[in-house]
């Protein structure tokens, strides 16, 4: 019966097709210092449209300042930053975040006291476009526009499969489900690239195995390109189609998952050998 | 019986049918609701048959046929309930099967059943159907309800619902008289014809598929309707298994029956919430889900404010002394009424809000045996909660408890036109009209469990009471005799003693022996906190169980349920002489439990054959040791000397001497 010989995983594997996507972003030569000390040194790498990428490191590496050098929070002070194209100049985050960059933190940042519902609807607020008097009337366009927000917001919250605590308040959740919130925020702004800072930091095993999922779906269901730190190497390794290694602010490898793996650097870097 | 439904009008003996009629009498009431992005979307009568036409005209077209078997695989969403009758139209055959069941039990169902077609609900039900395509070669098409996660799968042989239910509009719309040709369709089906094919869950060997008819669930739900006077106005929330027949019969056969409106929530974790805004006037639910609502309750009432707390005790006394009599129509004084009515206003009424029950006029409650403080505490709130006693070879009802006689320990009288009666070997039987046509592939079985004059084996022992009122013992095969040929029912014995809080699990021994030994199981939350308001210092469960504090609280509970047994005539000869409390928790780890809990007595008759044998031997210790698995698999071994404790036994009451007469 071969009826259901069908391809249960769609995803083209890097050994087989070669597809050329598109460079969303690229980074070149780039340095960034805190005073004397170098968190980035010459680096350069590239994020295409609609992979994942992951951004690994011992601790210290530079990975969370690499983020922050991405999404526009801090301007390298050397080499330059290509999005979509165009070489960026010096901005201020909300610019970052209105060019369609969205990204999750290292500790949750969320705002405790209001619920999921309004937590992820903060996400919207970007997209907003009447102006406060419409907002405050409440009236004819304002509301037709929160209407349409919510939904969307509603979409995201069955997306995440959280309808069970759309109005509990964020700080009473555990832990793995407040990252899921902060992910469902992020995902409000529909962004073209989605920054995720040790999204799977402080879970248990089925946490994990649960956001990796909703990883896998995000970038597959909406297209959206995700640039990921993490630490657990499993997740790393079977999520991410290209993966790029900093140690000491220095790119070290950069590739697919099982080439970064077998790179001698990598396990030197890893297992600490001396400098 | 005072209330029957009688046979079926030609014109109203399958659901095809009567969904026909709903939508020209109730064409503009709500028929289903379901929440989904946040909002309740609601469907009426006359929408439900457009949706249920339009995807039964593009199942025909995908080539589904008469006789063919259709699985439904999912949680309750309306889709999948409107799938069963748009298949039932075109003479197919719905097996629902439960979704949760692990992949190789469901292949098995699915493959005994030969499905052609299984419209399931989502990705993970999909891959589940791929992975089994050995198993259930007869499978062709999939139709699935979320597309989530299955854009990437081939087309071929899988659809998407609402492009299946498209291709049935556009058929129609490309040729009108089509609808009138659906209908004739079905113009000539019978009541006796095939309905739905449900799988047993099968808690001893391999799943039996009941194969009941039209007949059997539409005068079944009709007899239901009747009994407890439900009409068009009701609503009801579907969260139960579908391929459990209470669902089949609460939210498919009485909804369309009478015409009620289905509510599917949201998803499995929203039901407290969906119950709340929904608020329910037919409800049913296992005794577990009441023992949460009860509980949560307790725990919030233990934060209150002082004088809420002071107020809720208050109430819940007046409640307790007043309320079930209120409920059943007794006399109650002046005072209590009106104290009742002051309460209603406190307290009452907003805890029934808080659970969703405001606007309950019938609650049924089945499954296990309840325990009597927890529906005590429901019907002394007001809420008509009543029990049960069904299967689904007898679609659903055997007996039902009629208002204003509820006894915690019986399960009711027979349903409308049910015969009872209990066989020579204390098995109760029925006769009904809701009896299935036979189990699917297994005349061997069906043979075994109907009679040729109809008469059905339940598998229960019980008694009928002087009332009338039904009460189950104890599995049949399970009830044995001591050796002075009294009586000896061991789940009994094990549910009274384990509506203690303290005790977790007893597992009670005494066939073809000369008298009753009981192993007890304390709750180490339960009996945990019990010591910390005491005083009573422990450092290990094991410590614990054999303190000689909770040795005495654990004999005057055995005591208790001794007492309870000596007044009831058949019962008397199998109060617990003997008792011991073991020295480590019953685990499903070391195969003492079944996963889903349940004490496999066989098991640990062997393993602790030692103990058993010192219950018998008189001895008032024993040194035992027990090999214990850990949750990371490693062994390790328990030692401890266990204490056994003789009871005194309490004279019978005088049923028994009437009985020995």
């Amino acid at each position: 019966m071969n009826a259901f010989a069908i391809e249960t995983d769609p995803a083209p594997s890097d050994q087989t097709v070669i597809v050329e996507r598109d460079l969303l972003l690229s980074v070149d030569n780039v340095s960034l210092a805190f005073g004397g000390v170098k968190a980035i040194t010459d680096i350069s790498f590239n994020i295409e449209k609609g992979e994942i990428r992951a951004i690994i490191g011992p601790n210290g590496a530079g990975k969370t300042s690499m983020l922050n050098v991405i999404n526009g929070f801090y301007h390298p002070q050397e080499g330059t930053i290509t999005w979509q194209g165009k070489v960026r100049r010096k901005m201020k985050p909300y610019e970052a975040a209105s060019q369609g960059i969205a990204r999750t933190f290292q500790n949750v940042a969320l705002f405790t006291g209001m619920t999921t519902l309004d937590n992820i609807m903060s996400g919207r607020s970007l997209k907003m476009h009447r102006n406060f008097f419409w907002q405050l009337l409440w009236r004819g366009p304002a509301e037709r526009e929160e209407i349409e927000h919510r939904r969307k917001v509603e979409d995201i919250i069955d997306f995440l499969e959280i309808q069970a605590i759309r109005k509990t308040p964020v700080g009473k959740l555990p832990y793995g489900l407040q990252k899921r919130v902060e992910l469902g925020r992020a995902l409000a702004m529909e962004p073209e690239l989605l920054l995720l800072d040790e999204p799977m930091a402080g879970m248990n095993l089925e946490e994990k195995e649960d956001m990796s999922r909703f990883i896998l779906d995000v970038n597959r269901e909406f297209g959206t390109t995700i640039a990921l730190i993490e630490h657990d190497m499993g997740v790393v390794m079977d999520l991410s189609d290209r993966v790029v290694v900093l140690d000491y602010g220095k790119k070290i490898a950069d590739g697919p998952p099982e080439e970064v793996q077998a790179s001698q650097d990598v396990i030197d870097a890893y297992l600490g050998v001396s400098h | 019986m005072a209330v029957s439904a009688g046979a079926s009008a030609p014109g109203e003996d399958t659901f095809p049918k009567i969904l026909l009629r709903n939508a020209e009498v109730f064409g503009t009431r709500t028929a289903f609701r379901e929440k989904d992005l946040g909002i309740w979307q609601s469907w009426t009568w006359a929408g439900v048959l457009e949706e249920i036409r339009a995807f039964s005209i593009g199942l025909q077209d995908l080539g589904l046929g008469p006789g063919d078997k259709i699985a439904i695989v999912g949680a309750n969403r309306p889709r999948l309930y409107w799938a069963m009758v748009a298949a039932q139209a075109i003479g197919a055959v719905p097996v629902p099967v439960y979704s949760d069941s692990v992949a190789e039990e469901m292949a098995f169902v699915l493959g005994h059943a030969e499905v052609r077609f299984a419209v399931v609900e989502d990705q993970e039900q999909v891959d589940k159907l791929l992975s089994m395509e050995d198993e259930v070669p007869s499978l062709t098409e999939i139709i699935f309800d979320e597309t989530r996660g299955l854009s990437g799968y081939d087309e071929a042989h899988l659809h998407d619902y609402q492009k299946v239910q498209e291709r049935g509009r556009a058929l129609l719309s490309e040729k009108p008289s089509r609808a009138a040709d659906w209908q004739a369709g079905f113009a000539d089906a019978k009541g006796s014809d095939l309905a739905v094919m449900l799988y047993t869950s099968g808690t001893t060997g391999r799943p039996k598929g009941v194969m009941l008819s039209f007949d059997n669930l539409i005068i079944s739900a009709r007899n239901g309707n009747a009994f407890d006077h439900l009409d068009e106005t009701e609503e009801v929330l579907a969260y139960l298994p579908m391929a459990w027949i209470g669902d089949h019969v609460f939210s498919l056969a009485q909804a369309f029956t009478a015409g009620y409106c289905v509510n599917c929530p949201e998803s499995m974790d929203t039901i407290d919430t969906d119950r709340l805004e929904i608020a329910p006037s037919y409800f049913f639910a296992p005794p577990r889900v009441y023992e949460n609502l009860l509980t949560r309750i307790m725990v919030r009432m233990e934060d209150a404010g002082p004088f809420k707390k002071k107020m809720f005790d208050y109430f819940m006394e007046v409640a307790r002394r007043s309320g079930e009599k209120i409920l059943n129509g007794e006399s109650v004084s002046f005072k209590d009424r009106l104290l009742y009515a002051i309460g209603d206003f406190c307290v009452y009424g907003p805890l029934k809000n808080r659970m969703g029950l405001t606007r309950l006029k019938v609650g049924y409650t089945a499954g296990e045996a309840i325990g009597p403080e927890i529906f005590r505490f429901f019907r002394s709130l007001g809420l008509n909660l009543k029990q049960l006693y069904g299967q689904t070879e007898a679609s659903v009802y055997i007996t039902l408890q009629p208002d204003g006689e509820i006894f915690g320990d019986t399960v009711g009288k027979p349903a409308p036109d049910v015969e009872l009666k209990i066989a020579e070997s204390g098995e109760v039987m029925y006769r009904s009209p809701g009896v299935f046509v036979g189990y699917f592939k297994n005349d061997e079985a069906t043979a075994e469990t109907k009679t040729p004059d109809g008469w059905v084996h339940t598998g229960d022992a019980g008694i009928i009471a002087d009332n009338g009122h039904l009460k189950i013992i104890d599995r049949a095969k399970d009830v044995g005799k001591l050796t002075d040929g009294s009586l000896f029912p061991p789940k009994y014995i094990e549910n009274k003693l384990k509506f203690f809080p303290n005790v977790k699990e007893a597992v009670a021994f005494g066939h073809e022996r000369d008298r009753v030994g009981v192993f007890i199981n304390i709750d180490l939350t339960a009996v945990g906190s019990w010591a910390e308001r005491n005083n009573v210092n422990y450092a290990s469960y094991q410590e614990l169980a054999a303190h000689p504090d909770v040795y005495r609280m654990i004999e005057g509970h055995v005591d208790q349920v001794n007492r309870d047994l000596s007044e009831e005539p058949m019962m008397a000869g199998a109060q617990v002489r003997r008792f011991l409390v073991l020295h480590k928790e019953l685990d499903a780890d070391d195969g003492e439990l079944t996963r889903t809990q349940k004490v496999r007595r066989s098991f640990i008759a062997e393993r602790y054959a030692p103990l058993i044998e010192a219950l018998y031997d008189g001895s008032t210790s024993k040194h035992v040791r027990t090999e214990v698995t850990y949750e990371d698999g490693r062994k390790g071994a328990i030692e401890a000397t266990v204490e056994i404790r003789d009871m005194p036994l309490h004279v019978a009451g005088e049923g028994l001497q009437e009985a020995a007469e």
